[in-house]
Parts: C-alpha cells; structure tokens; sequence
C-alpha cells in the first residue's frame, strides 16, 4: 500500500504563545516547535500499517509548510517514515485550510495513495477542516478523531472507533480514505538513533507550488482576520482561608452559591 | 437567499442537541443585521419528531429528512444532506455545533458548496456590515477575529455553553419533510453503533460542571470521591494529563490543549498544578475553583476561588456541603 501521512509543524505545547508586535500572528522568537502532537499518532498508525502488512508498502510523509518544517519531516523520517514531500512556497504563508487541503491534494494525487492518517486538529489554529476539505477534494470518505482502526485482510475497507460526546462512534469505512487520529489509537514510538542515522539520507522532495502544476493561490480570499486578541485579564483568586479547613469549605460554598451563583 | 440563515439541529438518539438552542441564538445575531429569515434542518430518524421541540423559536421554516439511509451518522451523507439545501435555498451562513458531528460534517460540506468555515467560535457579531466570528487558537491561548470574504456561504461551528439558549417566542414556523436525495454508493463511511462512556456522566465538553482531578489524586480509584461531587451538580468528572499520563483517569476525560477544551459554568480543579497545556483547556470557564495543598501553584492564577489545602481533607468536606445546599 501507500500510505502518505501528514505532518504540521507547531508550537510546543508548553510554549506561551504571545501576539508579535505588528498584531499580525504570534511571537515565534523563542517558541519551541515540534510535530504536531496529534500527527504523531497518524505517523505512528502509518508505521505500524505497513509493519502489519509487511508487503513492500511505503509510508510517505507530506507535509505543506515552511522551510523550517524540515526538521519535523525529519523527525518522522527518523521515527520510520521511508521519504516524504515537503510543499514550501512563500504563497503558502497564513494561507486558509482551503488553500493547504488543494495543495495537499495535487501533491497527494502526484504520489498515488491508499491510505491517508493525519492528527485530529493542528494544536494551533485548531480548526480541524483540512482533513474534510481534502477528502472532498479526493473524493474519498474520513473518519475523524479514530482511536481505533482495523484495517480488513483485504485491505479494501476497515473498522474503527472514533472519539465523540460521552462515547465512542464505530465506524465501518471502505479504502481509499482519510483517517484523522485521536490520542489513544497508539502510543507513538520515538525516534531511535540508527533510525536519526538512516533519516538523513531519506529522501525530502521538495516542491514549490509550480513544481506540483498550482498557478496562482487556489482556495484563497476567504476570510480575513480582523485581529489578534490576548486573552482578558483574569480577575484576582480569591482565597477562602479559616484556621478549620471545614470552615473554609463552608465559606467557599456560600460564595459559590451567593456570589458566583454557580450552585 | 444570501441574507438568510440555516441552523443545522444536530440530534443524537433522536433527541435534539442542547447546542441547537444556542445557534438558533447565533443566527438570531445574524439574521437582525441582514433582515434574513432563519431555517432549521433535521437529519435523521426521529427528525419530525423532534421539529416541533424548536419550533416556536422564531424560525421561518424547518426541513426534516428521514432516510433509512440517514439513520445512522455519515459524514457524506450528512454533509450531502446540508450541501444540497444549501446550495438550492443560497443560504449565506450555515450555523452548527462544534461538537463531535458538526466538526466532522461542516468542512465536509462546506467545501462542497465552495464555501468558508469557522470553526469553534465562542462568539458572532456583525460589524461594517460583516459578520464578526470570535475564535480562540492554540487551545485558548490567544483569539483571533475573523470576517469572511468573496460572498462565499459562511459555515460557522458554535461550541457549546458558549451563547444564551434561545427561548420561546411563539410565531409560526412551516415544517416541511424533504428528500434526502442521497444514494447509497454515495455513503463509503458510516456509523454503526455508539459504545457510551462507562459512568454515564455528561461528556466534559457539555457538562455545566466538571470536577477535575490530577497527579495528586494519587490513585485511580480516589477519582469516586471527584465524582460524588460531581454527581450532585449532575456534572463530569475531568483529569490532568498527568492524571491521564499515571493511568488514574481514562483519556476522553482528559481537559487540555491535547484533550478537549472545556468550558462549563464551573470548573473545580483538585490537585491540578496548572501546566500551562491544562490552563489552556480550561481558562474560559465562567468560575474556577482551586484545591491546592501548594500556594504558589500556577491555578490560582486563574482560579476565582481557592483553598489552599489537602484536596483528601477539602473535596469531601465540600461534597458534604454541596450536598446540605441542594437538599
């Protein structure tokens, strides 16, 4: 098989993210970034897809983002992904969903594909549209948020459990199709040192927008955004303190009731 | 017509979802400012049934589709369902809940219209004759506004408890059932069945209360005392992801930025330090309370309320005195 799974490079998340000066993002001086947590566990079901098969399928890494998105491909690389294409192109930056799921399906459709894992949402913009936006283009079905996936003998379909309100959906799902991955389906593996050693010669291919046959920005003009806003200022803790503990707690609880109204 | 409005009225078993109150709310916003009128669309078994439970909301019109093809869940045929009254009635804004469906079926179909999707906004306004849609990124982290452009249908996904629940104001609204028009082979992946979370709390993304535990919970099975509290609001229990990590508390309950975002009326976090991926998760609850044995704990600078105590010594005392309120 083919398995292409994608890759976001973001903010760590114990990174504090502020707004830049001109108002325009986030600061990123300073800011650690790393794999997309959640794509760790789509690179992970990629791995252990053709471990299972163990048939000569390939686990391809494609991932739109920019120069600096090198070293996450690598770390995928290294974690056991055999090669990967790397979309890099200025037009790409604060580009909308839109814009990355038509790239990342002419990139796709250029590599042939069986199979697509990708993370849930990109802990960033956290918007969770590129994965449906892309099996549109596709023309393929998804399953979001999978915690489990079983991928029949055949490999022409395969069953899966995804994460929703108080439960979990079972999901019965024909191949070719996009499977965006939940924590819980795997715990993903790290990168070992012969597996650094063997990634820096994999191949990266690198491709501008013209490179993949893209004229102009396709998806774009959307949306705007207006501004960038910091959180608002929390109000000052207020601690409820007594020399009995229960009287503290009988304090906190008339707050809550009379003050906070919340009981 | 562009200047109109559609609600989509998510149900799970049949039953309406508490969101759709809050996007009927949403559209009330838009529809003010454009003089658009507001529809409703039901999918799914139990759609006509379940029409009647908004229908004196101020809505114009509501569509139900039932289909044995619609019974259970599919992305495709969901999204179809939706592209296609869209696409014929030229709705401009297309309001959902950022729930598990609705985040799932909304890029589906807004792509398929050529449309624009925001996702998870805690707020809509309209400003310079644009529609202002609020949202927060890196899991709370920062908000980012944001207008669409190019008269494209606007898909906009609502997170729950986040807009006042519309309420009844009488009027009448016409239902009308409509053909799904969606084939089988046009369905590749589909629902077949839901396995419910053991304990059958409220999920903590729709809980009006989450008590919240972390590493200092010690061992799994102190969570029972996190959820007798919580059973007296009828709330969920939540966890850190060191609560998680240790293997105290199962992952769906887990609050953060690589969890869910939560955003309950009332958040009460036992033993949580406060790493910055959990504030994330849980920073827009409207009241934080922190049990903490150590002051200088990152949560009391979110929390409103703190004990700075034995969380073994404070969660039962408070449950005790919970419980005296509501009797």
């Amino acid at each position: 098989m083919k398995i292409i799974v994608l890759l976001k490079r973001v903010p760590d998340t114990e990174a504090k993210i502020l707004i830049n000066q001109e108002g325009t993002g986030i600061r990123e001086d300073g800011v650690k970034f790393v794999i997309n947590p959640h794509d760790e566990y789509g690179i992970e079901e990629g791995l252990k897809l053709k471990e299972k098969l163990a048939d000569g399928s390939k686990v391809t890494v494609v991932c739109a983002g920019p120069e600096e998105s090198t070293e996450v491909i690598r770390t995928a690389l290294a974690m056991g992904a055999d090669d990967a294409v790397h979309v890099c192109d200025p037009a790409l930056s604060n580009s909308n969903p839109f814009t990355i799921a038509e790239v990342l399906a002419k990139a796709i459709s250029a590599e042939g594909f069986d199979i697509i894992f990708c993370g849930k949402q990109g802990i960033d913009d956290d918007m969770a549209q590129v994965q449906g936006i892309l099996a549109e283009k596709l023309d393929i079905p998804q399953v979001n948020n999978a915690t489990v996936f079983e991928m029949a003998g055949d490999c022409r379909s395969a069953k899966l459990s995804r994460r929703i309100e108080g439960g979990d959906e079972k999901v019965e799902t024909s191949m070719p199709a996009i499977i965006s991955c939940d924590k819980g389906l795997n715990e993903p593996r790290y990168a070992s040192l012969p597996g650094i050693m063997k990634a820096k010669k994999k191949e990266i291919r690198k491709k501008s927008l013209a490179d993949l046959g893209i004229e102009g920005i396709p998806g774009a003009g959307r949306s705007r955004i207006l501004k960038w806003l910091p959180l608002p200022k929390g109000g000052e803790c207020r601690i409820v303190a007594a020399e009995e503990t229960a009287d503290a707690v009988r304090e906190l609880a008339r707050l809550l009731r009379e003050e906070a109204k919340v009981i | 017509m562009a200047n109109d409005v559609l609600v989509f009225g998510e149900m799970r078993g049949g039953e309406l979802k508490k969101v759709v109150r809050e996007l009927v709310s949403a559209a009330k916003i838009v529809a003010g400012e454009t003089g658009g009128s507001i529809d409703a669309v039901l999918v799914g078994a139990g759609a006509a049934a379940s029409a009647g439970r908004i229908k004196g909301f101020g809505l114009r019109h509501i569509y139900t589709v039932e289909d044995e093809l619609l019974v259970n869940y599919s992305t495709e045929g969901y999204a179809g369902v939706l592209a296609s009254l869209v696409g014929e009635k030229g709705y401009g804004y297309v309001f959902m809940g950022a729930t598990a469906m609705g985040r799932d079926l909304g890029p589906r179909a807004a792509a398929r219209v050529d449309g624009v999707m925001f996702s998870d906004c805690v707020d809509v306004r309209f400003e310079g004759g644009s529609l202002v849609a609020r949202r927060p990124v890196y899991s709370g982290k920062l908000f980012v506004e944001i207008s669409p452009e190019g008269g494209r249908p606007v898909f906009v996904s609502i997170r729950p408890n986040n807009m006042a629940p519309a309420v009844e104001i009488g009027g009448t609204t016409e239902t009308t059932a409509r053909p799904s028009g969606i084939s089988r082979e046009k369905i590749r992946a589909v629902a077949t069945g839901i396995v419910p979370l053991a304990g059958g709390r409220p999920d903590v993304t729709e809980a009006d209360v989450i008590v919240s535990g972390g590493r200092a919970m010690k061992e799994a099975s102190n969570f029972r005392m996190l959820e007798d509290l919580a059973d007296l609001f009828g709330g969920a229990v939540g966890a850190s992801r060191a609560a998680v990590d240790a293997g105290f508390a199962v992952q769906p309950i887990q609050v953060g930025q690589t969890g869910k975002v939560v955003n309950p009326k009332l958040y009460i976090a036992c033993g949580i330090s406060g790493a910055i991926q959990h504030l994330a998760g849980m920073r827009t609850s409207k009241v934080i309370v922190a049990i903490n044995k150590d002051p200088n704990a990152p949560i009391f600078e979110k929390a409103h309320y703190g004990i700075v105590g034995d969380l073994f010594e404070v969660v039962p005392l408070l449950t005790a005195e919970v419980r005296k309120m509501l009797q």
